[in-house]
Formats: C-alpha cells, structure tokens, sequence
C-alpha cells in the first residue's frame, strides 16, 4: 500500500488549523508577563488563574499584531467582532471556559501564498481568530501527583483556519512553511513548532478523483513538527483507503499523532465531543476597530515574504527556489540584498551565501542577529572572489577564518599571505615545469588517458600553493599538454 | 438627616472621637448581630487597625470612620469571602475590589461581610449556606435578597451605610423589605472587578442606606471607569451630593403602570401608600402619566434564562482545582469536579447551574438564549421609547411584604415572581432607586421605585431628596434589643 498507488485513483483533502502565539509583553487578558520560561506558576495574575471577581481586559497590543497579521494574509478585518466563552471542565482551564472568538471572529477570508516546485499556489482562509492559551498539566505518574503550571494561561493566540484546499502533505509543510514565514517577518509570533508556540492541527479526508463532495474528514492533532505533518498526514490518507478498500467507513473523531510509533490513535469521536455551550462574553464589549485605524496599520505592514520573493526573482535573477531559501527569514533576505546590491553580482552572492553561509548557522532564525561577517564583511570577501584575486576555495578558506577571528578579510588576507597567482608568464612557467618533470604521465595522457589531467592540475596548484587561478590554469595546461 | 451623614457631623464637629464612637458601638453591633445575623463575620481586628489609623491621621476621607457593611461577595484584601457558599467556605480575597479600595482611600471603616444569598442567587436571604440574616422589624420575617445582611444591617444600624449588589433586585428588594434606600446604579457605572460575578451582564454594585444623600454619598466615591473593568464606562461622574440638594420637581415627568399601582394582587396597604406618595411628588410639581410597558411580562422568563446562563458560566471556576473546597476521597479528575461542586453548591445555585448549561447547550441555544436576548432588546428599546416622553418611572419595588423565613424555600417558582418589578430594569441596565413609602398593617416597610434613564443617578438622587422633604419617612422601632 502506497501512496503513489493511491495518488493513481485517490487525492487527499487538507484543512489546517494554526495556532500562533503572539508575542506581546503582556496576556491577552491579564496584566501578567508573556515573557516567561520561569519557574510555574510565576507569571500569572488573579485573572489568568480565574480567581474570583477577576476580569479580563483585552490587551491593545495584542489586537494590533493579530490585525496586522490578518491583513498580511489578505483577510477582511470584522468590525465589531465578539469574543464568546467556550466551556469544558479541565484543571488547565482556570475559569472552567476559554475566552475565544466564535461566530464573529476578527478576520475571515484570506489567503496564503506560495511556491510549491516553481509553481504559484493560493490556499483561501476562512477564518482567523483570538483566543487565550490555556496553561499546562504536568503529570508525575510514578508519583501519582499531577501538578498545573498556569503561565501559559491567557498567553495570546490566534487561530487560522485554512479553507479544505490543499491536496498534499508536501503543499500542507509549503503551505505551513509560508504562513510561518509571514508571521515571523511581521515579528508576531516566534513560529517554533517544537516549543509549542506555533501548533498546528491537520484536518484530513480522502476521495477518489474527479469527485466534488469531502469525505469524512479526521482531526490530528499533537503534530509538533513540519516533518510529522508530513508524515502524519500520509499515514492518515493511507489508513482512511485501507478503511474504505474494506468497505468500511471513516469515523469522524479526532486523532492524536504519536511520533514515535509513527501512528494516530483516537481520542474521542463526534459523538463524544464536548458541547461548548459558546456564548458572548459579557465581561468585554464587542471589538470594534475603525477603519482608519485598519488603514493605517495596513499602510505600516512591511514587505512580505512572497512580494520580496517575488521582487528578487526578478530584480535579482533568481529561480523561484534560489529566491525563496534568500526570502526565508527577514534577516536573511536582508542579509542577501545589503551585499548582492554593492556587489553587482547576483548569483555570486547567492551561491555563496547559499552555500557557504547557510551552512554554517545553525538556525536562520537567530544565526544571522549576531553573525560574522556581517553584510558589508562579507561583501568586502565577495569582492575578492568576483575581482580573481581569491579563488573560491581560499574565500571560503577566509570566510571560515572571519567567522571564528571577526577579522576583516583584508586583515586575513594579507596575514595568511592568500592572494591568487593570476599572472600568465608565472602560471605558464609552472605548468611547463610539471609537464617536464613527469615524462611517464605525459606519456600515458598522449595514449588517451584523460584522467591524468587532473593530475597535472594538482601538481601545479602544489607547486603554486594553491593560489593558481584555477580557470587561467586550466586553460593553459590544456595548451601546453596539446603542444608537448 | 440619615445616620451616615449625621455621623460623618459627629466626626466633623467632633462630638465624638473614632475610638469611643467603636468602643460604644461595637458591642451592640456584636450583640444586635446575634440576632439579625445580618454579618456573616465582624471584622473586629480590621475594625481595630482602622480605628487606630483613623485616630493617627493615616486614615481620612470623605468617608472617614463611617462603619460600613460589605456583601459578602465583594473582594476584601486578606479578608474571607464567601459568597455565602460552602464551597468558599475558606477563601481569602487575594486583593480588594475596586469599589472596596476606592472607599478604603476615602476612610471608611469595614465593619463586617455581609449576609447574602449563596452567589447572590434569591430574593429572601434564605439561600445562604450560613443561615438566613433576619429582617429588624420582625425577626422571623426575611430581609429580602439578595442583599439582606447588608439591609438588614443598615435598618438594625449595625453601620450606617452598605454595598450590596443587584442582578435582578438584590439591592431593591431587601431595601424595600427594611425600610431604607437602595440604588442599583446604571449597567457599567460602577465596577465589577473584584466582585464575585453571578451574571456578569446584570450585576452591579450599589449603596444601600437611610436615604438619598446617605446613597449618594457612598455612590460619589464607587462610581467611574476602572482599567480592570471593561464594562465599567467613561461617564463623567456628577455631583451626586450636590444633586441631594433641594430642588423643586416642576416640569418633572413621571411615568407609572396604573396595572403596577392598582394591581389586583397588591395588598391594599400597597396600594394607599402608593398613591399617597404619588401625591406627594405631585405637591412638589411632578406630572405623572399613565404609560404601559407591554413586554415587561416576559421579562421574568427571559431574565431566568440569561441570568442562569451566565451564572452556569460563571461559577465554573469553583472546581477544587486551586481554591475553595475540595472533596476529600475522589478516584478521578472527573469526579474530583464532581463532588466538590455537589458538595460545595447548594439547591439553588445547583438548580441555576442546570437550568443555565441547558440553555446554552448546542440545539437549544437559539430556542432559549437568543430568545431571551431578543426579548431583552426589545424590553430595552420599549424603556428607551418611554423615556422619550417622561424622565422617570414610579414603580413597586414589590409585590408583597417580607416573606416569613421558612416557609417558601420549597417553591422557587412564587420566589422567583417577586422579582416581578425589579428585574426588566436589570435587563434594561438601568438606573433605579428603591425607598421606604410606609408601613403595612403588620408595621412592615413598604417600599416603592424610581427608574431613571440610563446615568440619571444624579436625577433620581434629586427627585427622592426632594420627596424626603416633603413626606419623610417615620422609621417605627425595630424589633431587636
């Protein structure tokens, strides 16, 4: 059983939906710190542990980076918009109901774009909303004891919900990736999947193709990585079409993703889906947001990462591939443009930044907030390299050498003596030297013993110390070697 | 002149000092509490530090050495609060109310938490897990509800002033019921934070005293916004002292139901005592002008759909989780929540849980709750209409006298009519005063109401200043030691 056999008659049917957690100073309710990590329970306020008489009062911040990331995604803002209470008992849960938005949420109706091999995709929105995070249950089996840690109540957190439109695991993690992506240029959210603060859950359906109704559509949750998402969504189309190739049905029910066995297990069905009992919350008013403030929030949205995606494909020549690694973060695309734009050549910044930079950092996220060489360092190596008097061994050899010394390269340069050998009658004398001293070798290349060549161009870059100008090199033992 | 400004004189004029005004007062208050019940616990060593502070100077104010009782629902820092509910049986207020911190800074003593029904929730006290508190002109009658330790403490002059809250006639009713005056301010004039909510959309907090200066007094100081409470507006806050002083009534219009004042099911005494204080605001120059609400029937049955509602929302958070009681032998979480809430809620709160979670359940949301609404909205727009051509309305406070303690508890259908008056002005969230008019032939106060237009307090506060005048209020003697 196969995906590929099942991509023959079947496709997959995915909505997602991403919780994001802003990054505001403050709770979305309570005058407590977002900014925790601390000991439990350390960072709470009477109002996100649900004391009683404790109000909640909406954080103006908040509002403004879930506005503005509503508008990056294209949505139309709902002014007002309410949020309404939904309930289930669980000890997380401190007030016995979540604040969240319900029929009228903030924003409803936009899209996320991105590339998926070269081609241009548009997945519509439905919808996207605030809610508080609950906190965290801690269960200590061993011990029996289950402890609540309560820092995370309250946390802001917007929901997006994505319209049933996407039709692959590799256009879910695209499509994923993208909407981290704009919510990291925007500064909003940190997106790090493993730490929690971006979630996804996957809703999931198959159907034969050609067909215009949805399946039954599964919910999988606990997906903490773009990996598991991938995979958790293969092996769910996959366990759905052995259903229905047994003529049985698919349940609706939610299922958790586990990792490590690499398989979902149920956790409730439809029927035993809690009733929320959603009603208006009465202790905020109705949001209402004017339109001038939207406008003006619009007006100071930054470049997003597709349009900057965009503009270097084309102003910069670059592959939609080529412009989307230099567009995954701010920093970088920043990084990028500081040093292709003094330069004047575009694909030597973006090979070596592609190849040799990204490389060496770890995260892109937080590699590039203290790295060297930094744009104008680096620019000053590239110089080198596109003016012949590095080759690109002996620039990746300096830019090591930056990254540990944060020297300049001139200073690296000029210590390690590293200049390339450009000059003709040198480069001519050397070669000629190399052909003379090994008559047997030259012998057996006359016979057709093609491979020898790369020998003649290891002893001369041996005799040169590797400072030879590979290309002038190349061009001259050819001669030389035709001549002798 | 009522007691809270009589002594707010005293202490001016310095014919007593704070510390033997207490030392005098305290035991009586102590002894008299025995039998009202009115305080579910007396402050005695807060009383003491304040007492002191007041005598050092550190404490002063508008307020200053004013003994006031605090519904035991309202948020004291340290102090416990109850609710009148098991299940909070030992919890301790983390922080003040808003409205307790703003009195705390004008001076005013905290004598005690008051008596009140479990979570606000009744109208004859009798739903308290402590015992009932008692009414001062019979004691085996109720002092109303919700609010009955806080007026049953103002008429026993166990304190000169109280808070109490209304969601539904909480202050109104038990102010009828002991012959003093309560105010249910406008929806959002005063805060919430810090007080225990019932329904979050209807509750408020309001003074409970003699009479209208007393009130406004208390008023001027717990009025206006609160950057903890979304719901508490930006309204400027008028001079509600000033207002108290004497003004005619001329071109003042009043609007009355002759069905509310001539009911058929009034008692007759109700009914002469209305009347007569109709006169006399007619003698001051009021105009009164008959004016039928049609929707104010439903109000009862859309108020016991929303209010419940909210309430089942409400007290969620009493789950055993991080505060209040827990069960003591529980196999499971589930069950942990289970019997801690059975154990901890009583009949009445229990029996508003159910009714509220099912009218919020999916499938019965639009048939109960939007209906409800809808009727609110329309019992909304029908008040704004009439108060296009009158300023006030004139209206019972109740249907009846205070019910014999005892006796009703197995009805909650006759409890929950006695609301009958009070609860449309909750649902429209406006302002209403209730205030004593006379005695029944049992010697039992008789209250009546005036409905003001959404932030008329000063307005109301003006008119009753002005009928006290006119026809002051005897108050009989009561029936404790």
């Amino acid at each position: 059983m196969s995906l590929e056999e099942f991509s023959k008659s079947h496709e997959i049917v995915i909505g997602l939906e991403v919780h994001a957690q802003l990054t505001t100073d403050f709770k979305l309710m309570s005058p407590a710190s977002n900014r925790f990590g601390k000991s439990p329970n350390s960072s709470v306020s009477s109002v996100c542990t649900g004391m009683p008489g404790a109000l909640p009062v909406l954080n103006q911040k908040a509002i403004e980076m879930a506005v503005k990331t509503a508008l990056a995604l294209h949505c139309k803002i709902q002014s007002p918009n309410v949020f309404s209470r939904k309930h289930y008992f669980y000890p997380d849960l401190p007030k016995g109901y979540q604040i969240s938005q319900y029929d009228l949420p903030y924003a409803k109706s936009g899209r996320v774009e991105f590339y998926l091999e070269g081609q241009k995709r548009s997945v519509g929105l439905q919808r996207i909303h605030m809610e508080e995070d609950a906190g965290k249950n801690l269960h200590f089996g061993d011990q029996g004891i289950s402890l609540v840690d309560l820092n995370r109540s309250s946390v802001p957190l917007i929901e997006i919900v994505s319209e049933p439109e996407l039709r692959s695991a590799d256009e879910a993690g695209a499509y994923l990736r993208a909407l981290r992506r704009v919510l990291r240029y925007l500064e909003v959210c940190d997106g790090n999947m493993e730490e929690g603060n971006f979630r996804c859950d996957a809703n999931v359906s198959i159907r034969k193709q050609g067909e215009t109704r949805l399946g039954t559509r599964v919910e999988l949750k606990n997906i903490n990585s773009f990996r598991n998402l991938e995979r958790a969504i293969q092996n769910e189309a996959l366990r759905q079409w052995d259903l229905l190739k047994q003529d049985k049905l698919v349940v609706q029910e939610t299922r958790s993703w586990d990792a490590n066995e690499n398989l979902s297990r149920s956790m409730r069905s439809k029927e035993e889906a809690a009733d929320y009992r959603y009603f208006p919350e009465p202790d905020l008013l109705p949001l209402s947001l004017s339109d001038d403030w939207i406008e003006n929030r619009r007006k100071a949205l930054p470049e997003l990462p597709l349009d900057r995606m965009e503009r270097f494909m084309k102003d910069f020549e670059r592959s939609a591939y080529d412009a989307e690694v230099l567009t995954s973060s701010k920093q970088l695309a920043d990084y990028f443009e500081e040093i292709a734009l003094p330069l004047k050549d575009y694909s030597l910044a973006s090979n070596f930044i592609q190849t040799t930079v990204l490389a060496s950092l770890q995260d892109v996220e937080k590699g590039l907030e203290d790295f060297y060489p930094d744009a104008p360092a680096l620019t000053e190596l590239l110089q080198e390299l596109k003016q012949g008097k590095l080759s690109l061994n002996m620039a990746k050899e300096v830019f090591e050498e930056m990254k540990t010394s944060r020297q300049p390269a001139s200073k690296i340069i000029s210590e390690k003596g590293l200049s390339q050998v450009n000059d003709d009658s040198i480069l001519r004398s050397c070669v000629k030297t190399v052909i003379q001293n090994h008559p047997a070798q030259l012998e057996q290349f006359k016979a057709g013993k093609d491979k020898l060549f790369g020998f003649f161009m290891g002893q001369c870059q041996k005799e040169l110390k590797g400072k030879g100008n590979p290309a002038t090199l190349k061009a001259l033992l050819e001669e030389e070697l035709k001549q002798s | 002149m009522g007691r809270l400004h009589q002594l707010l004189r005293n202490f001016k004029e310095k014919k007593a000092s704070y510390r033997e005004y207490y030392s005098d007062e305290m035991p009586k208050i102590k002894r008299r509490n025995e039998e009202l019940g009115a305080y579910l616990e007396i402050f005695e060593e807060l009383v003491e530090t304040q007492v002191t502070e007041l005598e050092s100077g550190k404490r002063a104010g508008r307020l200053a050495g004013l003994p006031l009782a605090i519904k035991d629902i309202i948020s004291i820092q340290g102090q416990r609060l109850t609710a009148a509910s098991k299940i909070l049986e030992n919890y301790r207020a983390p922080r003040s109310a808003t409205v307790v911190e703003r009195l705390d800074r004008e001076g005013a003593v905290f004598v005690g938490r008051s008596n009140c029904d479990e979570f606000a929730m009744g109208s004859s006290n009798e739903n308290s897990a402590y015992g009932p508190a008692k009414n001062p002109f019979d004691l085996s009658r109720s002092p109303g509800g919700s609010s009955g330790g806080s007026a049953s403490a103002v008429a026993g002059e166990l304190c000169v002033g109280a808070l109490g809250t209304d969601t539904g006639g909480s202050i109104r009713l038990p102010a009828a019921f002991c012959g003093i005056t309560g105010l249910k301010p406008t929806y959002g004039r005063v805060s919430r934070s810090g007080v225990i909510a019932f329904a979050s959309s209807l509750d408020q907090v309001g003074p409970m005293a003699d009479d209208a200066l007393d009130c406004a007094e208390i008023l001027q100081v717990i009025s206006g916004a609160d950057p903890r409470d979304s719901t508490a507006m930006k309204v400027p806050v008028e001079d509600f002292v000033k207002a108290c002083e004497p003004s005619p009534l001329k071109d003042l219009k009043i609007g009355y139901s002759p069905d509310y004042l001539e009911s058929e099911s009034l008692p007759e005494a109700y009914k002469k005592e209305l009347q007569e204080a109709k006169r006399s605001f007619e003698k001051l120059g009021a105009k009164f002008y008959p004016m039928t609400l049609e929707h104010l029937p439903y109000s009862i049955a859309a108020y016991y759909i929303i209010a419940p509602a909210e309430a089942s929302s409400n007290l969620a958070r009493y789950d055993g989780v991080r505060f209040g009681h827990r069960t003591k032998a529980f196999e499971s979480l589930k069950e942990m929540i289970v019997q801690s809430r059975s154990e901890g809620f009583g009949d009445e709160v229990k029996r508003r849980i159910m009714i509220g979670s099912f009218a919020l359940s999916s499938g019965y949301f639009d048939a109960y709750y939007s209906k409800a609404q809808f009727v609110r909205s329309l019992i909304q727009k029908e008040f704004l209409e009439a108060f296009k051509k009158v300023d006030l309305l004139f209206w019972p406070s109740s249907p009846r006298p205070p019910f014999p303690l005892g006796k009703e508890e197995k009805d909650p259908l006759s409890l929950y009519l006695a609301d009958i008056f009070t609860i449309p002005v909750n649902l429209a969230g406006l302002p209403a005063l209730s205030f004593p008019i006379g005695y029944d032939e049992d010697s039992l106060p008789i209250g009546a109401q005036l409905i003001g237009r959404a932030f008329a307090e000063a307005e109301l506060l003006r008119s009753l200043a002005a009928y006290e005048r006119e026809r002051p209020f005897e108050k009989r003697p009561l029936a404790c030691h």
